[in-house]
């Protein structure tokens, strides 16, 4: 049917009147997506591979040379660049780690029902919806070490979070585990409402305490899609760079992707910004790849 | 082991009341089934006794013991459910020990492997103990969900339909493992089901359940052969017992509005039978003959062959009446045919009520 659809065109329909056929109509939808695709990402793509080779510099206009893989050479061996990616190690573990405990415990404590469970989860689901920038200023101001409310409620005193080199980085990850949590709690509690309620049911039966049940049934059942949030929330934790850049300055907050972007857009060094564009693409694709392998071994058990 | 009782039981879900005022006793190793359709109010009733719902109104008493506040840990019973339950990703020892397992009241490894390994013999199901869940056949499921109730020795045993996603065959083989089952550990059981051929080959003692209330309780026996009222008769049997409207006129059941005469023996005993009172005539299909002498004609309407016996469908007028006869009895559709009753098997129900008059006293 659906063959005989895409191939003969209906006589009566309008398109058969405006000469479109089904597959015409398809290509409509889709080729400006495809055009978009092409241009605004595969072809950077491929053209910043090959400026990775070269000492392009786009806001000069004198011709560039292939230098080979001395950009790569350079980077590798550059002290301070590994000192970014210590930071954003740092950065991910400590925000992706606070995210999955924040975001599962959330799950637990909704996944049952209560009054105005819908709009409670509603509310819990806005960080995630709002602007990283925003995200971003809208913290700076509660850490202000002067009247910020944090300090005020801790009763901190005048303690500087983000200008503080100590605090700077753990202050950005407070950000994004307040904003990204929500995500990890979503699909998390879609994991819990999926474990079937009679397994719950036969465990109480057999007198199993909460947190037997909790290790035995819960957690192996959720565990293929926590994974999943913890790929995802690995990814983008890895690529940070709008919250922090708009929070603080201090470098031993700077993560790997604003020390990318500073080398590009403020040293104007295009061509080593794409060969380390490619090296932090390298490493994210090699622990999503882990993770991926993982998965797919809890998956079959 | 245990024995079980309910008291005035009314169990209402938001504005649907699954039970009203339910009395049901169950005594110490008793093999009681609970039999009613879907909807009647089995497995309320199951789970209220696990102490997975709360009464409404009434009392639970395990023991003679008040449970009301008692969780489903606590009643230690054990309850195998129609769709088994196990625990997934686990093997079948690692469900079977589940339930051995928790911290607080852990037994000791040799124990443990002792209990299990009793089980796995006692279901036949030792050469899969080390398959995971989710490769085992329906019965091997049922079976490793009734071996993880019976590992724990519980006080009761709560099965609610276990049977009833198995294919005939093995329903049949399970009936009888579950009955010797029951027989060689001594336990309470109580087992729900829609299924009257299980009630009546299983139970010791069978609760009859419609709309939430109990209609009948007795031995499998009473219920067949003395229904309480027209529910329970056209409930139990297959085919049910057949239901005629008539009168009582001298000891002679008159049926009404296609008038044939039948007698019927013993029923006048029933005292409040007057004469003219409009009534059901209860008969089981094998109760009734087909004989070249007997009183009432009947043309054959249908005729369904069973291998051992079959079940002929009678017409007289507009009634339809079953009878079971044996295999060899050569009938065709359509044919004359003449039958009787035995009159010592009629009973009586009143029209309105609906109730026997042997059970209305």
């Amino acid at each position: 049917m659906a063959s005989v659809a895409l191939t003969h065109l209906d006589p009566a329909s309008r398109a058969a009147a405006r000469g479109w056929s089904d597959l015409t109509i398809r290509n409509l939808f889709i080729i400006p997506t495809l055009v978009f695709l092409i241009v605004f990402n595969i072809f950077p793509l491929i053209y910043s591979l090959g400026y990775s080779f070269t000492n392009f510099a786009a806001n000069r206009s004198e011709p560039w040379q292939f230098v080979g893989l001395q950009n790569y050479r350079e980077l590798l061996s550059d002290d301070h660049i590994w000192s970014n990616f210590i930071i954003t190690a740092k950065y991910v573990i400590v925000s992706v780690a606070g995210q999955m405990f924040v975001g599962f415990g959330l799950a637990l404590l909704l996944n049952r029902s209560f009054p105005m469970k819908g709009l409670i989860t509603t509310l819990l689901l806005l960080p995630m919806m709002m602007s990283a920038a925003v995200v971003g200023l809208f913290w700076q101001l509660l850490y202000s070490p002067s009247w910020g409310p944090i300090n005020y409620v801790f009763g901190l005193g005048d303690f500087a979070w983000l200008s503080n080199p100590d605090s700077a980085l753990y202050a950005v990850a407070i950000t994004d585990i307040w904003m990204w949590s929500p995500f990890v709690m979503l699909l998390s509690l879609a994991g819990l409402s999926a474990v079937p309620q009679h397994l719950y049911e036969a465990a109480a039966i057999d007198r199993a305490s909460w947190w037997y049940t909790f290790t035995r049934i819960t957690l192996p059942l959720v565990s293929p899609i926590l994974l999943i949030a913890l790929i995802f929330r690995t990814m983008e934790a890895f690529k940070t760079f709008d919250i922090a850049y708009t929070m603080t300055t201090q470098p031993t907050a700077e993560l790997i992707a604003i020390r990318l972007y500073k080398q590009a857009f403020q040293q104007w060094d295009t061509g080593k910004s794409c060969a380390l564009a490619y090296i932090v693409l390298i490493m994210v694709l090699a622990i999503t790849n882990l993770y991926v392998k993982y998965l797919n071994k809890v998956k079959e058990r | 082991m245990a024995h079980i009782e309910l008291k005035n039981i009314t169990k209402k879900f938001g504005g649907h009341t699954a039970l009203t005022g339910l009395n049901l006793e169950i005594a110490d190793g008793e093999f009681f089934v609970l039999l009613g359709e879907t909807g009647a109010g089995k497995t309320t009733t199951l789970r209220l006794i696990a102490g997975l719902e709360k009464p409404t109104e009434g009392q639970v008493f395990i023991d003679g013991v008040d449970v009301a506040s008692w969780g489903a840990a606590e009643r230690d019973v054990a309850l195998v459910l129609q769709q088994y339950s196990l625990y997934p990703r686990y093997t079948v020892r690692e469900n079977l020990e589940f339930p051995l397992k928790p911290k607080i009241r852990r037994l000791p490894d040799a124990e443990i492997k002792d209990r299990v390994a009793r089980a796995a013999r006692t279901l036949r199901i030792e050469h899969l103990l080390d398959r995971k869940t989710d490769r085992l056949s329906g019965g091997e499921m049922q079976r490793v969900s009734i071996g993880r109730a019976i590992v724990r020795k519980p006080r009761v045993f709560l099965m609610d339909e276990p049977l009833s996603a198995l294919d005939a065959k093995l329903r049949e083989a399970l009936r009888t493992e579950l009955k010797n089952l029951q027989m060689q550990l001594g336990a309470t059981f109580l087992f729900v089901t829609h299924d009257q051929i299980e009630a009546m080959s299983m139970g010791d003692k069978v609760g009859v359940l419609n709309h939430g209330r109990i209609v009948q309780t007795g031995s499998p026996q009473e219920i067949y052969n003395n229904p309480r009222d027209t529910y329970v008769a056209s409930f139990v049997g297959s085919p049910p017992m057949n239901l005629i409207d008539g009168k009582l006129v001298d000891d002679r059941a008159v049926m009404a509005p296609t008038s044939f005469e039948l007698p019927v023996s013993g029923g006048a005993k029933t005292g409040g039978a007057t004469d003219g009172r409009p009534l059901v005539f209860g008969i089981r299909p094998e109760d009734v003959y087909l004989e070249g002498g007997a009183p009432v004609e009947a043309k054959v309407h249908d005729v369904e062959n069973h291998g051992v016996e079959k079940i002929v469908t009678l017409r007289v007028g507009e009634t339809m009446l079953r009878a079971t006869v044996p295999a060899r009895t050569a009938v065709e559709i359509e044919q004359p045919v003449r039958f009787a009753w035995n009159p010592d098997k009629v009973v009586m129900f009143d029209k309105g009520s609906g109730v026997s008059l042997r059970h209305a006293g």
